[in-house]
């Protein structure tokens, strides 16, 4: 059975059509990486899946239940981590823990148990007993995160769950969800705009942009699918640039690299090894040379016509968040 | 986990994130005691007026710390709301079995645990400064009662307010309109006693002058039941009124499915 | 330093003028407080003894208007605290060749501010029938004994926030100021007070302000240089207060 399935979603804020009819389905201990620039539409789908908004057409059906219809059933199997820590900075580590898992129904035991576990497994206990308030970012990311496993989801949303975190505490994180799917078998449905993220992360990736979903796979077919590794070599000389493009005529087409670099995308059956031995072959001195295997921008690129990265400031479709809850 | 229980679950933690703020927290103690000391010794002469209807002026104002302590508490309470709202905390809660009804009265019921407590801080103040409370002890549940409906009554506005805008400078804002219906009562003088008939008819219509009537009775007559009622009676209107409208501003805000 | 002054006094009246959040509460509550004690407590002229010419309306208005003029001072002083916690502060004093200009601003500003308020409330004083016996001179004087006022207080609050730069000062700013406005003779002449409160209100300062103040508006001099002579001196130590917080400020 599927974990999660999308039909024709469609949410609608007043003049903006933020999600524009999705269709996905995630399998029961899946990493879906749901990837794409600010404002198109990752935080808005997360919040109908999550119950948090109806859909204004479409069905959406998590953990066997549906969101219209049966939301307090989908609340029970899922947990969700979302793109605000949403932490009360006067309350302790403990605090929440106590809170979260008196009001999803843990007994005084449980509670107590169950959040030690957690604490532990995120690497605040010793954290604990101090108000969020002096946490870091990594820490009150790690906290929420332990906010949703406390009543063992067996669907677990996390939105964009490394924004604003330095690389040791995405690691961990990154360290953490990978075992809560294999290990525990979550199914895991991840939103980012890190390239990265979603290439280590996921099993399968879904491509959004402007609402819909652009592309959909696994990392590594979706860029065999865009295409071969380009080589970049950055010739010595600057008049050893024809000679290298000469070289390279027969290995593939010459692209655009970057700046003081000669660049051609490798065909099938070709690879660096083949262009190390015919620079050699022709004697010329190179200082730097790169091979850049096809990333997801490059497929978000080849879909959308433009490139994923970099567009963090652009505006998008999604409202601000105090405009997306309520009138 | 039945309603009542998530309601004193979510009021626990609304009134501990009060006691661990202990600016806004002393000040919602001080001032009131600080303005009843001020007042009533500086106006005590005003109590010689003919007709008036205390021994003293501090038996007259004893009864005004209650609604200030209301009015600090409860807006902080809504203010608190819309941090929640802000921040995205409200999620949080939504997504857990919490019903609506608990989000909504958790908070308010944590201001108004916290009140009480206040209540028993004035209560000895004023009675330290030579109040003389005429209803006894059995008066003293009825006090607390109706200054608690009257909290509930300037929260439950105040939450409103929260839920619409989901701002806690909004919730903010709104102060000076409870600031200027305290003073356009009978708070600093009885109601017969008010030269100025523009301001006496204002005080007449202010659902405020009631309140403070009522909690005042208690103190300077003792059981004035018609003064209990009617204090009782508007403030619990105010209070059916302004949940009715925060309930519809709490489901427009709260889209969960 | 003149033109320090100046660039930061425009930028906070702009700031004020712009922004109704700044603009209304400085505005409604020295409105609330006239109306609200003049209003309810007229009848206070008939207490034996209480024997002001022009009637509880303008006793009021003294008290109103050097309030105003004390806690605009300290509104100021949770700007500039605001200032240090965003960092604009730090772009001031980088940017001001003399930064006395910048609390010389800050001042300017509030003066400004108080005096607009002040003829609102005037004016609404007016509308309720209040009654002022005093002459041009006399308003003049009253209008530099509120300036005066003004400045106490926005010196003070600068003081604390240019120490402290954080709006936590909040509280250490305002409190003192409230307490001296309010033990003072607020509702009846000092000789109607009784108890510790005439104590207290005997060698507060402020006592001495609200009868030079309520002296002016009934045409008198009779206690307006013991107001100058306390306002004046206090005024000259807060100078002093803030320019030494200033310096704190430039340590870090």
């Amino acid at each position: 059975m599927s974990a999660i399935v999308a039909e024709r979603l469609v949410r609608q804020f007043k003049a903006v059509r933020a999600v524009d009819g999705i269709d996905l389905e995630v399998a029961d201990g899946e990493i879906y990486g749901f990837l794409g620039p600010n404002g198109a539409g990752k935080s808005t789908t997360v919040h109908m899946l999550t119950t948090l908004l109806p859909p204004t057409e479409g069905r959406a059906v998590v953990g066997g239940f549906d969101v219209l219809a049966d939301g307090p059933k989908v609340r029970e199997t899922i947990g969700a981590a979302l793109q605000e820590a949403a932490l009360d900075p006067f309350l302790t580590g403990r605090d929440h823990v106590r809170l979260q898992a008196s009001l999803h129904g843990l007994s005084r035991d449980e509670r107590k148990t169950r959040g030690d576990e957690l604490l532990e497994r995120v690497g605040l206990t010793q954290a604990a007993d101090r108000k969020v308030r002096t946490y870091s970012g990594g820490m009150k990311r790690r906290l929420d995160l332990a906010l949703a496993l406390l009543h063992r989801p067996s669907i677990l949303f996390l939105d964009e769950p490394t924004t604003g975190l330095d690389p040791q505490s995405r690691n961990a994180l990154w360290v953490e969800v990978a075992r809560l799917a294999k290990e525990d078998g979550v199914t895991v449905f991840l939103t980012t705009q890190y390239l990265e993220e979603a290439d280590v992360l996921a099993d399968r990736v879904g491509i959004i942009d402007r609402g819909r979903i652009v592309a959909e796979g696994t990392p590594s077919a979706l860029k065999a699918e865009i295409g071969r590794p380009t080589v970049q070599i950055t010739p010595r000389e600057a008049g050893d640039r024809q000679r290298i493009l000469d070289a390279l005529d027969r290995f593939g087409l010459p692209v655009e690299g970057k700046p003081g670099c000669v660049a051609a995308r490798l065909d099938h059956g070709y690879d660096l090894v083949d262009v190390v031995r015919a620079l050699d072959a022709e004697g010329v001195p190179i200082d730097h040379l790169e091979l850049d295997a096809p990333s997801l921008d490059d497929v978000f690129l080849a879909k959308t016509g433009h490139r994923l990265e970099g567009q963090g400031d652009e505006p998008g479709l999604e409202p601000e968040p105090a405009e997306r809850v309520g009138a | 986990m039945t309603t009542l229980r998530q309601i004193a679950v979510l009021g626990r933690r609304a009134f501990m994130r009060s006691i661990r703020q202990p600016g806004q927290l002393a000040f919602a103690l001080v001032f009131p005691l600080f303005f009843l000391f001020v007042i009533a010794s500086g106006l005590d002469r005003a109590s010689a007026l003919p007709g008036f209807p205390a021994d003293s002026y501090v038996d007259f104002m004893f009864a005004i710390p209650f609604v200030h302590g209301a009015l600090f508490t409860a807006l902080n309470s809504a203010i608190e709301l819309g941090r929640d709202i802000d921040t995205g905390f409200l999620n949080r809660l939504a997504l857990t079995p919490a019903r609506g009804v608990a989000i909504m009265l958790g908070n308010l019921a944590g201001g108004v645990a916290l009140v009480l407590i206040q209540f028993a801080i004035y209560f000895v103040g004023g009675t330290l400064l030579g109040a003389d409370f005429h209803a006894g002890l059995l008066g003293i549940p009825v006090l607390f009662a109706l200054a608690a409906m009257g909290a509930l009554a300037i929260g439950a506005v105040s939450m409103m307010v929260a839920l619409r805008t989901g701002s806690p400078e909004a919730v903010q804002g709104i102060f000076p309109l409870f600031f200027v219906a305290l003073f356009l009562s009978s708070m600093n003088m009885p109601r017969n006693l008010i030269q100025t008939d523009w301001f006496r008819w204002i005080a007449t219509l202010n659902p405020v002058s009631y309140l403070i009537e009522g909690l005042r009775s208690l103190v300077v007559v003792g059981w004035n039941l018609q003064a209990l009622a009617t204090g009782f009676a508007i403030t619990s209107a105010c209070v059916a009124v302004s949940l009715y409208f925060s309930a519809g501003a709490f489901r427009a805000r709260l889209t969960r499915t | 330093m003149t033109h320090v002054a100046f660039a930061i006094a425009f930028r906070t009246l702009k700031k004020s003028f712009t922004n109704l959040s700044f603009l209304l509460p400085s505005l409604m509550f020295p409105l609330i407080f006239f109306v609200g004690f003049a209003g309810a407590l007229s009848r206070v002229d008939q207490v034996p003894g209480f024997d002001y010419a022009p009637g509880y309306e303008t006793f009021q208005f003294a008290f109103v208007l050097l309030q105003s003029a004390a806690m605009a001072g300290v509104f100021t002083g949770f700007g500039i605290a605001q200032d240090f916690e965003r960092g604009f502060a730090r772009r001031l004093m980088i940017a001001a060749p003399r930064r006395s200009g910048i609390v010389i601003g800050y001042s300017l500003a509030t003066m400004v501010r108080w005096l607009l308020n002040t003829s609102f409330v005037f004016a609404l004083g007016l509308l309720m029938g209040m009654d002022v016996l005093g002459g041009p001179a006399d308003l003049a004087a009253l209008l530099a004994l509120g300036l005066t006022v003004n400045v106490i207080g926005t010196l003070w609050a600068a003081g604390v926030a240019l120490r402290l730069r954080s709006t936590q000062a909040g509280p250490i700013m305002q409190f003192p100021i409230f307490l001296l406005i309010f033990l003072a003779p607020v509702f009846v002449p000092l000789g109607l007070l009784t108890g510790w409160i005439r104590s207290v209100a005997s060698v507060n300062p402020f006592t001495a302000f609200l009868e030079g103040a309520r002296s002016l508006l009934a045409g008198s001099t009779e206690t307006v240089a013991v107001a100058f002579g306390i306002a004046i001196p206090l005024a000259l130590l807060f100078a002093l207060w803030s320019f030494t917080g200033l310096r704190a400020a430039e340590r870090g």
